[in-house]
């Protein structure tokens, strides 16, 4: 589904990513963990360009987006994206906040994207602050909007940038609940998060980064059990 | 001494007599009160217009996706790069001249002359005011909206441009304030504003003193009433951010 081939990023003389080859497939749960400058949520931020990589290609469902001619805005209409810091606009009402982008990017007419939020926040049982403003919302509410928000789009993958780490350590639990739903659901996901919990429970493949490379990938449960890498045991045994 | 202060609080009436109730000339004053403020106002939008376009061009051009570079927007952008250095790299009382004594030597219409020079320095400072109001917008609201698909120019419509609004208004009240006292300077080409009448009745009368305090309380009072205004606003516009 997304194709990734020796990526390198470097802002300035710093190399953050260094030579990265991989492969997300569909139905996927990635979960990517890592020390802070790792470059975890670079890789994340490459996937739907908001990074533009310094080397190599990305292809998601045989589009190059690398490519300058690419129409991005196209590509991440299918891509959802979900932040640290929410970044909800503080200027509109959760409901416009919802059916902006379906709207303004005519995947839906007004009346069908209120629709859709409406039943996606009652999804997330907070139908009643549609017409509430973000700054009035608790950390874990604004989240799951974001979340929300995402999905209104309809996207095919949805990339998660530590979407808990912001947040009251009492409403990191109503969001991952939130993702573990959309990761029942099917979704595609690739979710950068100190969450170990949330990997072994509902990641698929865990990925760990240090230095800009991905030093060692395997299925949770093994992960977790018999990490190989000493880098690897080292991380886990201070994070575990 | 004491007696000379008294002699020439005696005599200070009739001073301010002359200069502003003789011969209706407080009519004048408030005709120069009026171009002074038509001035302000023209050149203002002017400013507005001109500093608009160049913040976006400025801002749109930065923000371009390496790789994908626009070479006419490049070339829009380097003038617009020389308009600033060289509007706020030199003094307005120069750009004044030159505007009335070079490039539009011979227009009789010098208020009009006024608001071109005032218009088209200010625009350089509104463009700085807009652009840093545009960067002032927290990194990850443009992010989010990209992110969902939606394109540059309606992240900026709809996103970016209403949040940085609240930071550019009060610095364009400043801008305002400003140019309307900057107004003044226009005197020296003979533009009939509030300074250019109070510095001629002062001349006609031999006596400078009533008619320049004059003016210069006028000013104040417009400065003080506009700031006061400005406040309001600040504080409604703060207030919606508590919610």
């Amino acid at each position: 589904m997304i194709d990734v081939k020796n990526l390198s990023k470097s802002f300035g003389d710093h190399l953050v990513l260094d030579n990265i080859s991989e492969h997300i497939y569909p139905g996927e749960k990635v979960v990517v963990i890592g020390p802070s400058g790792s470059g975890k949520s670079t890789f994340l931020r490459c996937l739907n360009l908001l990074e533009i990589p310094s080397k190599g290609t990305i292809t998601f469902e045989g589009t190059n987006i690398t490519n300058p001619r690419t129409d991005i805005d196209k590509v991440r209409q299918q891509m959802g994206m979900v932040f640290q810091h929410f970044n909800l606009f503080p200027n509109m009402t959760i409901r416009k906040n919802i059916t902006l982008a379906p709207v303004r990017t005519k995947l839906m007419s007004q009346a069908e994207a209120d629709d859709t939020a409406t039943a996606l926040l009652k999804r997330v049982g907070l139908e009643e602050k549609a017409d509430a403003y973000p700054a009035q919302l608790s950390g874990g509410q604004k989240q799951r909007i974001a979340i929300v928000r995402a999905l209104a789009m309809k996207p095919k993958v949805m990339l998660f940038d530590e979407p808990t780490s912001a947040l009251d350590p009492e409403m990191v639990g109503e969001v991952l609940e939130v993702m573990k739903q959309l990761a029942e659901e099917g979704m595609t996901m690739v979710v950068v998060t100190h969450e170990m919990g949330f990997a072994r429970e509902v990641g698929s493949r865990v990925l760990f980064m240090d230095g800009g490379h991905i030093l060692e990938q395997n299925e949770p449960h093994a992960f977790f059990a018999n990490p190989r890498e000493p880098r690897t045991i080292e991380f886990l045994s201070k994070v575990l | 001494m004491i007696q000379g202060l008294i002699e020439w609080f005696d005599r200070l009436l009739p001073r301010f007599y002359t200069a502003f109730i003789e011969e209706d000339r407080w009519k004048l004053y408030l005709q120069g009160l009026e171009n002074t403020l038509i001035m302000t106002v023209a050149a203002l939008v002017i400013g507005v217009l001109l500093g608009l376009v160049v913040a976006v061009v400025r801002t749109s051009h930065d923000q371009q996706r390496p790789g994908r570079r626009n070479p006419v927007l490049g070339l829009i952008n380097a003038v617009c790069g020389i308009y600033t250095t060289v509007i706020r790299g030199t003094p307005m009382m120069v750009q004044i001249l030159i505007w009335s004594f070079v490039i539009l030597s011979s227009s009789r219409n010098k208020v009009m002359v006024g608001i071109i020079g005032l218009g088209i320095n200010s625009g350089a400072y509104v463009a700085e005011i807009i652009r840093g109001g545009l960067m002032s917008v927290d990194a990850g609201q443009s992010e989010a909206g990209r992110s969902l698909g939606l394109n540059y120019l309606d992240t900026m419509r709809f996103i970016v441009v209403p949040q940085a609004f609240k930071n550019i208004l009060p610095s364009l009240g400043n801008e305002f304030i400003t140019l309307f006292k900057d107004t003044s300077l226009v005197n020296a080409i003979g533009a009939m504003e509030l300074t250019y009448y109070a510095a001629r009745i002062g001349g006609r009368n031999f006596d400078y003193m009533p008619p320049l305090i004059g003016a210069a309380l006028m000013y104040l009072a417009i400065v003080i009433i506009f700031t006061w205004l400005q406040g309001k606003l600040e504080r409604r516009l703060r207030q919606s951010d508590r919610r």
